[in-house]
């Protein structure tokens, strides 16, 4: 029985593959039309240089947001990255192949983890525990950044692994036969092999951690302003655009597509950053 | 007659199975070991054995005991990194590190702590010249050791092998894919290395084990069949298997 023959496939997946593309282009161009104009006729450098954002007064100046992004994004970084290649190295020079199959599965279950969750806890341990032995607020930029550190984790770590792992193992035979410990070949030879997935990894977290909502708006406290130090509440772009849409309209509105494109635009360059990073590792071999 | 490492009784198994039985050979100090035997047979495995890189297999277990100059290299208290530094492997696919052809050379010096650029470069040229490797790549030692001829990666193993200083060197079928000029760079090579150092040469070619080895073993289905002098093994071999393997009468 034949309902549909190869050509009716190929056609009825050509319109699937079409229609999501093309809902995706939409998206963009919709962000972009509407965000655009905004930033032509407030001017760029008020909209992205200015530190006051006052939608009641007219202000709309994210200075604050992108360096808070910035810093958040920075922090979940310098927690994140260590742990995550540690992690890898240590799962795939060091831990027995049964650990790694038991584990590595689970760490990549972490990423299914909806963030609202991950906002939880942060707002139920880690922001008490933040307040009581640092002081501040306990919802800020440390608390974003160990939240956001955590998320990060699985993509760090299995992407670094699958990156290790393609190392050949005529490498590190060769490191070891002539005499490296494990530790040797692993800092000498593998790592540097696998540097460019590393850093991939390392991007694509960041873009990951860049485009969180819930879980920050959930942790970090949320106040416009420059953080001075980490204890600071501070208010991602992202957390711009959530929090306040539901009521924006005319000028404010517009400034948060705006926002949007600005988001788009960072995510776009860390993504082709890190495939270009992927295409030169695969490029060496 | 110097013995450099005495075999005796050495089983190896990977998981149930054993591929070598109880062999005990002798290898002789400053001469080349020849090992001949049909694939499969145990070579590489007896290679592995005697700088312990079979040890990689986690499912591997050595039976045994491996003497160099007396002291048991089997043994579990006995430091399997030094042992790797004083027993030099080429393997058999030998593949350089994605380094250049200069730090290749350089890499496991390095981890032994010699940093004086002066000289490494001494060692580099030594080696690679060693290796007859140093006229063809001089110019282009920043280069990827990847870059370079499958037969001149192969001699750059060697050279990387020989920077070390080795006691033994150990040879996985050196000049499996080369053709008959770079095999015969690599059989000048080994004449003039076995000065300094003890080899052992597993070899598919038994035309090459004539030719340069000085003693001969000759290793079928994990058993050390028979071992002498090349010229007995060639000219009048006791085993009948033996007669049978190097007049081509095999299988
Ligand atoms: N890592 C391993 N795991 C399981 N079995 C192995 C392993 N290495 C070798 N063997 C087995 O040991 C036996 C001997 O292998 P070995 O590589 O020593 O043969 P060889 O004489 O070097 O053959 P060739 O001439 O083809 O290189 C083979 O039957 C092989 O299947
Ligand atoms: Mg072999």
């Amino acid at each position: 029985m034949k309902l549909v023959g190869e050509k009716g496939v190929q056609r009825i997946l050509m319109i699937t593959a079409l229609s999501a593309i093309s809902s995706l282009l939409l998206i963009a161009l919709f962000i972009f039309s509407e965000g655009l104009p905004f930033i032509f006729k407030y001017g760029a450098g008020n909209f992205l240089l200015a530190n006051e954002w006052d939608p009641n007064t007219g202000h709309f100046g994210i200075f604050p947001m992108i360096m808070s992004s910035v810093w958040v994004t920075l922090g979940a970084m310098v927690v994140g990255a260590p742990l995550g290649i540690a992690g890898a190295i240590f799962l795939s020079e060091y831990a027995s192949p049964i650990i790694m199959k038991i584990v590595k599965p689970t760490i990549e279950l972490l990423a299914a983890i909806p963030s609202v969750v991950y906002g939880f806890i942060g707002v139920m341990v880690l922001a008490p525990v933040i307040r009581n032995n640092l002081g501040g607020p306990g919802l800020s930029l440390l608390a974003g950044c160990i939240i956001l550190g955590i998320m990060i984790l699985p993509t760090v770590i299995s992407i670094s692994i699958d990156s290790i792992l393609a190392v050949p193992r005529s490498y590190r035979e060769g490191s070891l036969a002539l005499g490296a410990t494990t530790w040797q070949t692993t800092h000498m030879v593998t790592i540097k092999a696998a540097r460019s997935g590393i850093v991939a990894s390392i991007i694509l977290g960041l873009g990951r951690a860049i485009g969180e909502t819930m879980a920050v708006i959930m942790v970090a406290g949320n106040s416009v302003n420059i953080p001075n130090s980490a204890l600071d509440s501070v208010r991602t772009l992202t957390a711009n655009i959530a929090l306040e849409m539901s009521y924006a309209t005319g000028m404010h509105r517009e400034a948060l597509f705006a926002t949007g494109v600005i988001l788009f635009i960072i995510i776009m360059i860390l993504n082709s950053i890190a495939s270009v990073a992927i295409r030169n590792r695969n490029a060496k071999k | 007659m110097n013995i450099k490492f005495k075999i005796e009784n050495l089983s190896v198994y990977f998981g149930k199975e054993q591929f070598l039985n109880s062999v005990n050979l002798e290898v002789e100090a400053n001469k080349i070991l020849g090992i001949i035997g049909p694939s499969g047979s145990g070579k590489s495995t007896l290679l592995g054995a005697l700088n312990r890189m079979n040890e990689l297999e986690p499912y591997c277990r050595t039976e045994g005991t491996i003497l160099m100059d007396g002291v048991d290299i089997n043994s579990s208290t006995y430091n399997v990194i030094n042992l790797r530094k004083k027993v030099g492997i080429v393997f058999a696919m030998p593949v350089p590190l994605p380094m250049s052809i200069y730090e290749n050379v350089v890499y496991g010096v390095r981890l032994s702590g010699v940093n004086d650029k002066k000289r490494l470069d001494e060692l580099v040229e030594k080696s690679l010249s060693e290796a007859f490797l140093w006229n063809e790549v001089k110019d282009r030692l920043n280069l990827s050791g990847l870059r370079i001829s499958g037969g001149q990666q192969q001699r750059l193993c060697l050279a990387r092998v020989l920077a070390m200083e080795p006691e033994a060197i150990l040879l996985d079928e050196p000049s499996s894919g080369l053709d008959p000029i770079s095999t015969s760079k690599i059989e000048d090579a080994l004449n003039q290395l076995k000065e300094k150092y003890t080899i052992v040469l597993v070899t598919n070619n038994t035309k090459q084990a004539a030719r340069i080895s000085d003693n001969t073993a000759y290793f079928l289905l994990g058993d050390m069949i028979e071992v002498g002098s090349t010229k007995q093994i060639f000219t009048a071999p006791l085993k009948k298997e033996t007669d049978d393997y190097i007049t081509g009468r095999f299988g």
